[in-house]
């Protein structure tokens, strides 16, 4: 068992791709080609996705924005050992994720450009909202995973959080509540070492989070977050385990957040230059890049034309979104019960009279 | 004097009331090293040192939570929630806590803390950072919830929190914090807390609102001015304990009363001062009170936010109708 084998109570960190794209061949998961594929295509569509976000919003087209830069791996990585109709419970930051699970990108768009349409999705998704509150959807991953134990489904839940999540009372009594019920849920924390400008450190006296989970009775495992490899390993052993109905693990993902917090921060306020050098020589991307290259499943070409692709794609998508009609008023009555009682009604009624003609957002 | 917007007056208030009293501490999310999000404690920090201003692990609870038992034993902590829409982990401390204090230990313990929390919509900003639930604090006895309209009204305000006896929760209109500059005064400027600010005179109907409501009841009474039309403007800035004798006595000379608030309207305070007036005015009243604020729904998306949102259109259509009634 590599919660075993790398236990966070003894310093240890399951890595399995080196910064340099070097595999430790004893850990290698055997994972399909095309799968492989998939999760790197994924990363770098994430990037691209990502750092258009930013350019979006600097240009006034899109809404404050949590970029994903630098934690891709982090993302994709858990996600990639989940199968159909297990659920992935997230937080705000993992673009990627979404994207692997198969979310249209210009929904997600659409969303931050602040147009509630963006959250509309369709067919059989196993997708919770954002989660902007810290640490508030811990406890629903443990509900969303108890009505599948009590159905005796064998699916399992995914659910992100950051660092600062586990100061929320909501991640302890989450954790709590899974430990007891004993829930197929696999809680992923992306430590991407800052919750705005508190420093990992500052948040916790415990030297990892990892081992927060021994407190409730389960296993934790602390993997290198830049390495999807360890990630991938890590999460399909843990899901494993909930499938057969032995319980929670908590991952702690080490990464870093390359960007600022979102785009109304400024993190050279708080932290070094030095610091974003060193984990830039991490990058999860150009190491998976490498080990696939090596398999010869890559090569200069292929990457030449995925991330044309990848930049045509999302030029396409922001296209969808930018050109997706404003919401009328009433959707935003519309869903607040399943049936408009008599009062709003009279008041959705009023408001088209008493609102000034030109209103659009 | 300086020239400034809310941010910095906020700022200054809380570096002279540190300067002046060793027991004021600042603690949040972000509020130390990084100054704030909105900057509201930039410079403190390097001013007066990490053991006066704290930042905390990201735990609303426990934020309100320490700030209450600071204040049981001696100091005097300025809290920052970082968005009143995350203030609701540490409800819980408000209500069962630092609101009967007091009570339940008969005066011997008490909590002087100050919680502050930026809020409001008309921003356009993300999720759960634009809701205006100032309603739910100030239906619970024992809290004071305070909100400032202007830089110089923040400054005094704030000073006079800090060194209330009580717990107070001081609401930051987001959209007013870099929105109008005025001369605030360094040193000794008090706000007293439970006085409402007459901001103007007028004869035909009261208005009464705070924080950013102000700034559009003032541009809605440029136009009914103009159509000969003399408001009275009250800004309530303490919501609780409020000074409803002022609306009152107001009311009684104009005979209308028009409410703006941007929280929607079920229970909203514009409930409250509706049924105060009825109490008080009810034999000068040419008109039902009229309330003018958001509908029942969950604050959109900012592409929805003008539906929701109050405009001064919407101010204007409501004194009309209070004239025309
Ligand atoms: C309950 C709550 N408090 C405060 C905030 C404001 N806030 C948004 S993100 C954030 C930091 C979150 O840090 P972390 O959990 O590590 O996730 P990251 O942003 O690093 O992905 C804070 C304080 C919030 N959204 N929710």
């Amino acid at each position: 068992m590599l919660t075993d084998d790398f236990d966070p109570l003894q310093g240890k960190m399951l890595s399995i791709l080196d910064k340099d794209g070097k595999v430790n061949e004893a850990l290698e998961p055997r994972i399909e080609d095309a799968k492989l594929l998939h999760a790197y295509k994924t990363m770098v569509l994430t990037r691209i996705a990502d750092d258009k976000a930013v350019r979006l919003q600097r240009q006034g087209r899109l809404g404050a924005y949590p970029p994903s830069r630098g934690q891709e791996a982090s993302q994709v990585g858990p996600a990639l050992a989940l199968e159909k109709g297990d659920w992935l419970v997230w937080a705000f930051r993992e673009l990627g994720a979404l994207l692997l699970r198969g979310v249209p990108l210009w929904r997600l768009y659409l969303y931050w450009m602040g147009n509630e349409e963006g959250s509309v999705l369709e067919g059989d998704v196993s997708l919770t909202p954002s989660a902007v509150p810290v640490g508030s959807q811990l406890p629903h991953a443990v509900g969303i995973s108890y009505a599948m134990k009590y159905r005796k489904e064998s699916n399992v839940v995914l659910c992100y959080f950051g660092d600062g999540a586990t100061s929320e009372g909501d991640f302890h009594e989450g954790l709590n509540f899974a430990g007891t019920m004993r829930t197929p849920v696999i809680f992923l924390c992306q430590n991407n070492q800052y919750a705005i400008s508190m420093p990992r450190k500052l948040q916790t006296a415990a030297p990892t989070l990892a081992q927060k989970a021994c407190a409730y009775g389960f296993k934790g495992i602390q993997v290198d977050g830049n390495d999807l490899l360890a990630l991938y390993a890590a999460t399909e052993e843990a899901v494993a385990r909930a499938r057969k109905g032995e319980g929670p693990t908590l991952i702690e993902s080490f990464t870093y957040r390359m960007g600022d917090h979102t785009t109304s921060d400024d993190a050279t306020k708080y932290r070094l230059a030095e610091e974003t050098a060193y984990w830039s020589a991490r990058d999860p991307i150009s190491r998976f890049r490498v080990y696939l290259e090596r398999k010869n499943l890559w090569d200069e070409k292929r990457e030449k034309e995925w991330s044309e692709e990848a930049a045509r794609v999302v030029e396409e998508e922001v296209r969808k979104a930018e050109t997706h009609a404003p919401p009328a008023l009433d959707d935003a009555f519309a869903h607040t019960f399943a049936t408009m009682p008599e009062g709003l009604r009279e008041q959705l009624e009023f408001m088209r009279r008493d609102l000034p003609a030109k209103r659009e957002g | 004097m300086a020239v400034m917007n809310m941010v910095q007056a906020i700022n200054l208030a809380l570096r002279e009331e540190m300067e002046r009293d060793e027991s004021v501490v600042c603690l949040g999310e972000d509020v130390g090293v990084d100054g704030g999000v909105f900057r509201v404690t930039e410079g403190l920090f390097e001013r007066f040192g990490k053991e006066r201003v704290i930042d905390t692990p990201l735990a609303e609870s426990s934020i309100v939570g320490t700030a209450i038992g600071m204040a049981m034993n001696g100091l005097r902590p300025v809290a920052e929630i970082q968005f009143l829409g995350f203030i609701y982990p540490a409800y819980q401390q408000f209500v069962s806590h630092a609101a009967r204090m007091r009570n339940r230990t008969r005066g011997r313990l008490t909590v002087p803390m100050v919680v502050r929390a930026p809020y409001g919509a008309g921003v356009k900003a993300l999720e759960h950072h634009s809701e205006s639930t100032e309603a739910i604090f100030c239906h619970i006895p024992g809290l004071k919830v305070v909100v400032p309209a202007t830089p110089l009204e923040a400054k005094g305000l704030l000073t006079a929190s800090i060194r209330d006896p009580d717990p107070v929760i001081f609401l930051e209109p987001t959209r007013s914090y870099r929105l109008l500059k005025e001369e605030v005064p360094e040193g000794e400027y008090v706000v007293p807390l439970g006085q409402a600010r007459k901001v103007r005179e007028g004869k035909d109907v009261t208005i009464v609102g705070w924080g950013a409501m102000l700034p559009i009841i003032q541009k809605a009474v440029e136009s009914l001015e103009k159509e000969g039309i003399s408001p009275e403007v009250l800004d309530m800035r303490t919501l609780a304990p409020m000074d409803y004798s002022s609306v009152v006595s107001s009311v009684k000379r104009t005979g209308r009363c028009v409410v703006v608030h941007e929280a929607p309207r079920n229970l909203g305070l514009g409930a409250e001062i509706s049924a105060r007036v009825m109490e008080g005015a009810l034999l000068s009243l040419q008109a039902p009170v009229e309330r003018v604020t958001a509908p029942d729904i969950t604050v959109p998306l900012p592409k929805g936010e003008n539906y929701y949102y109050i405009s001064p259109e919407r101010v204007v259509n409501g004194v009309k109708r209070a004239m025309s009634f």
